[in-house]
């Protein structure tokens, strides 16, 4: 990691200060530097096929996605147990992909057929794959924070060594529910990592119309520590995410970190960005978290073939995954009037967690020496393994 | 389960199908604090959270004791912030727990609407996740609460789907009902009328004891008209059925979501007389409901009109002569069963 990758404040050539590597414990080796990459081109391709779909007509509603986000929901989640828990948001499908997710449930979501997530029950990013061990966000923001310090309770409670993560824009930390769920993980200690996203837009809101303070700076008045991390700089992100989520672990309590970036596209398909000024937009393309993060595996000697064979194996399996969506029937409209009540609780399942650190771990450790449902390390199930 | 540490606690008490020999003489209040007791001993997955419930015993000393005999983990004072107890709660019940929310009255629920109907009461339907946890809701008036320590929002979760929603009148249908929706995988709004607390007293089972969310309850049979209520009317219409002498069915309809249908069209098929006596507002509320149920399937069988009984739709007053206006009173429920018994 370079010396910038921690900036404080700032825009996208904000001044840069003292960066922090990554502890030893929290190194990455070449093969997760490799997937980092690999999880951020599975997004961004993802949604841009997703969005040639929205444009054919095939999704209902409009289309959101996280261009220029990338790094955010990768390298976060990238830091992640198999048996910590997330609630993820809408700019952040990488983190679904870390976790395991495939993207032709994503696609299939989006255009509301059976083989969706939800089946057709809620569209867009609305979702969370229970077996991965993920919880579907809401449409009222921050909602899931408090659902993920909930989470964070439990293992609390049972004094497990877990994590709960969550992601959330700077717009909702106007909301109400924000200071509830700062203040309540920061009194109980709860062991939960909020992930704050400011992409400088809240919807056509700029931050100087959301608040008056950088919400980094409540987080001290919470009891807990905050960090400004650069949001384009995906190991910047990881290295944040894994050293509070030790923290957390340790009893240490919740951290917030705030990732600087920019929306790079409308808050939906159907916002032209009228309101952000061009030479604003053009600076931050220069700053593309995937282009970074590929130029600085290119510059400390990886094979610039394996880059580029990593770019089309993953544009294969979109392509595959677009297939599969598209032709995963609609679902049985009498489906609408089922499973509005449970019969009974099951239980979330593990995510897969791709970071080396989880490898040799000992398949007895943590709180799961019951088995998990779903409990896998590694990236090598979707066919793109390096 | 996830994060397999818990070990549910044998019984303390014994079990006998939903019924143990011992009972005893119990407040509705003593009622709601014994399910709590009793579920807590039982499974260590079951807690108490909300405001001042610890050390303090909660505003009506619910939980009065609680926290020496659990401790403070399981009987959790929260800030004040009614949207953070509840979103907790519904993360904790995902992970295996099953949380109990104490709103100090139920009137603030306004403050964790959201949580409630946008994410526990949508949860499974969206995402095949169970939010086991319970709301438990001090509700109604007749103490000069005002409009804010006096409301009966049970509507409110009718119209949201995903929540079911319970609402005792007797100390033994506080504690079976309550034991039931702490194991209930799904959000359940528990209204306790506040009015009952103290006033209420009956046989409680010891131990053990369950009622089924989604029966009603025959209170008293009768041949010439029927009550159907809820909550505090249901000791109007028991009282006032007393005292005119006829030959008047009560039924204790106790859950409202899901309705026991079938109860409400046999009753009101059994008399073809039928009045609906809730304490809270009238427009869209659980007798309107329970009305279009009827005229939708029980219409040629009915010899009057279906009649309600209800609060005006006015906020709840504070003062006496206001409050005892707006409310339903004795009188007004034996003014209403006469009117329709001379129909």
């Amino acid at each position: 990691m370079s010396a910038t990758d921690v900036r404080m404040r700032g825009d996208a050539r904000g001044s840069a200060t003292a960066g922090s590597r990554p502890e030893r414990a929290n190194a990455l080796t070449d093969q997760d530097r490799l997937a980092l990459l690999r999880y951020m081109l599975m997004m961004r391709l993802s949604e841009e096929r997703t969005l040639k779909l929205y444009k054919q007509g095939k999704i209902p509603g409009s289309f959101y996605d996280g261009c220029g986000q990338e790094a955010i929901g990768v390298g976060a989640a990238f830091a992640l147990a198999p048996e910590d828990r997330l609630c993820i948001l809408h700019r952040d499908l990488g983190a679904h992909f870390v976790r395991g997710l495939t993207p032709d449930r994503y696609m299939a979501n989006y255009m509301g057929r059976s083989g969706g997530v939800t089946g057709g029950k809620d569209g867009n990013m609305h979702f969370g794959e229970r077996e991965l061990g993920c919880v579907g966000m809401v449409s009222m923001l921050p909602d899931m924070a408090l659902v993920a310090s909930g989470l964070a309770l439990a293992f609390k409670m049972r004094g497990e060594r877990r994590v709960a993560m969550t992601f959330f824009g700077e717009g909702s930390t106007a909301n109400g529910q924000w200071h509830e769920a700062m203040n309540m993980a920061g009194v109980q200690r709860l062991p939960v990592v909020f992930m704050l996203e400011n992409n400088q837009f809240a919807y056509s809101t700029p931050n100087e119309l959301e608040f008056a303070v950088d919400p980094i700076e409540r987080a001290r008045t919470y009891g807990f520590e905050g960090i400004t991390v650069d949001g384009n700089d995906v190991e910047a992100v990881f290295g944040a995410a894994a050293r509070a989520a030790d923290r957390a672990r340790d009893g240490g309590g919740p951290t917030l970190i705030e990732c600087r970036t920019m929306r790079m596209h409308g808050h939906g398909a159907h916002d032209d960005m009228s309101y952000v000024p061009e030479e604003m937009l053009a600076e931050w393309r220069d700053r593309d978290p995937i282009e970074l993060h590929a130029e600085r595996l290119a510059a400390e000697g990886f094979d610039q073939d394996e880059i580029e064979r990593l770019r089309a194996a993953v544009s294969e399996l979109v392509e595959s995954c677009a297939e599969r969506a598209v032709a995963s029937p609609m679902p049985d409209p009498e489906t609408a009037e089922h499973g509005v009540f449970a019969d009974r609780w099951e239980p979330l399942g593990d995510g897969q967690a791709p970071w080396s650190r989880w490898d040799d771990r000992d398949p007895g450790h943590g709180p799961h020496a019951d088995g998990g449902a779903g409990s896998s390390n590694g990236h090598g199930d979707l066919g793109i393994a390096a | 389960m996830s994060g397999g540490t818990i070990t549910r606690l044998e019984p303390s008490t014994p079990r006998g199908g939903g019924e143990s020999a011992a009972a005893s003489e119990l407040t509705y209040l003593e009622a709601i604090s014994d399910a709590l007791r009793t579920e807590m001993r039982r499974d260590e997955t079951v807690f108490c959270l909300g405001e001042d419930i610890g050390a303090f015993g909660g505003a009506f000393k619910v939980t009065d004791g609680f926290i020496e005999e659990f401790g403070e983990a399981r009987v959790l004072d929260t800030p004040l912030a009614e949207n953070a107890i509840i979103g907790t709660a519904v993360g904790a019940a995902i992970e295996g727990m099953r949380p109990v929310c104490e709103m100090q009255f139920a009137d603030f629920i306004s403050c964790g609407f959201d949580q409630l109907v946008n994410v526990a009461g949508k949860m499974h339907y969206r995402q095949g996740l169970a939010v086991p946890i319970v709301v438990r809701l001090p509700s109604g008036g007749g103490f000069s609460g005002g409009p804010f320590h006096s409301q009966n929002p049970e509507a409110w979760f009718m119209q949201a789907p995903g929540l079911k929603v319970v609402a005792p009148a007797t100390a033994a249908d506080a504690k079976g009902l309550l034991v039931s929706a702490i194991r209930d995988p799904n959000p359940v709004c528990f209204l306790e009328h506040k009015g009952l607390y103290r006033s209420v007293k009956g046989e409680v089972p010891a131990g053990e004891h369950t009622v089924p969310i989604g029966a009603a309850r025959r209170v008293r049979e009768g041949e010439e008209m029927t009550v159907i209520a809820y909550g505090s009317a249901v000791l109007l219409a028991e009282q006032a059925a007393e005292e005119l002498g006829g030959s008047i069915e009560v039924l204790d309809l106790r859950t409202l979501v899901p309705l026991d249908r079938d109860a409400v069209l046999a009753a009101a098929r059994k008399t073809g007389k039928v009045l609906i006596a809730h304490e809270a507002t009238a427009s869209a509320g659980v007798g309107a409901e329970v009305a279009a149920l009827i005229s939708e399937r029980a219409f040629e069988d009915l010899d009057a009109p279906v009649r309600r009984l209800c609060a005006a739709d006015v906020p709840i007053p504070f003062s006496p002569p206001l409050e005892q206006r707006v409310l339903p009173q004795l009188d007004d429920m034996k003014e209403a069963l006469d009117e329709l018994a001379r129909y």
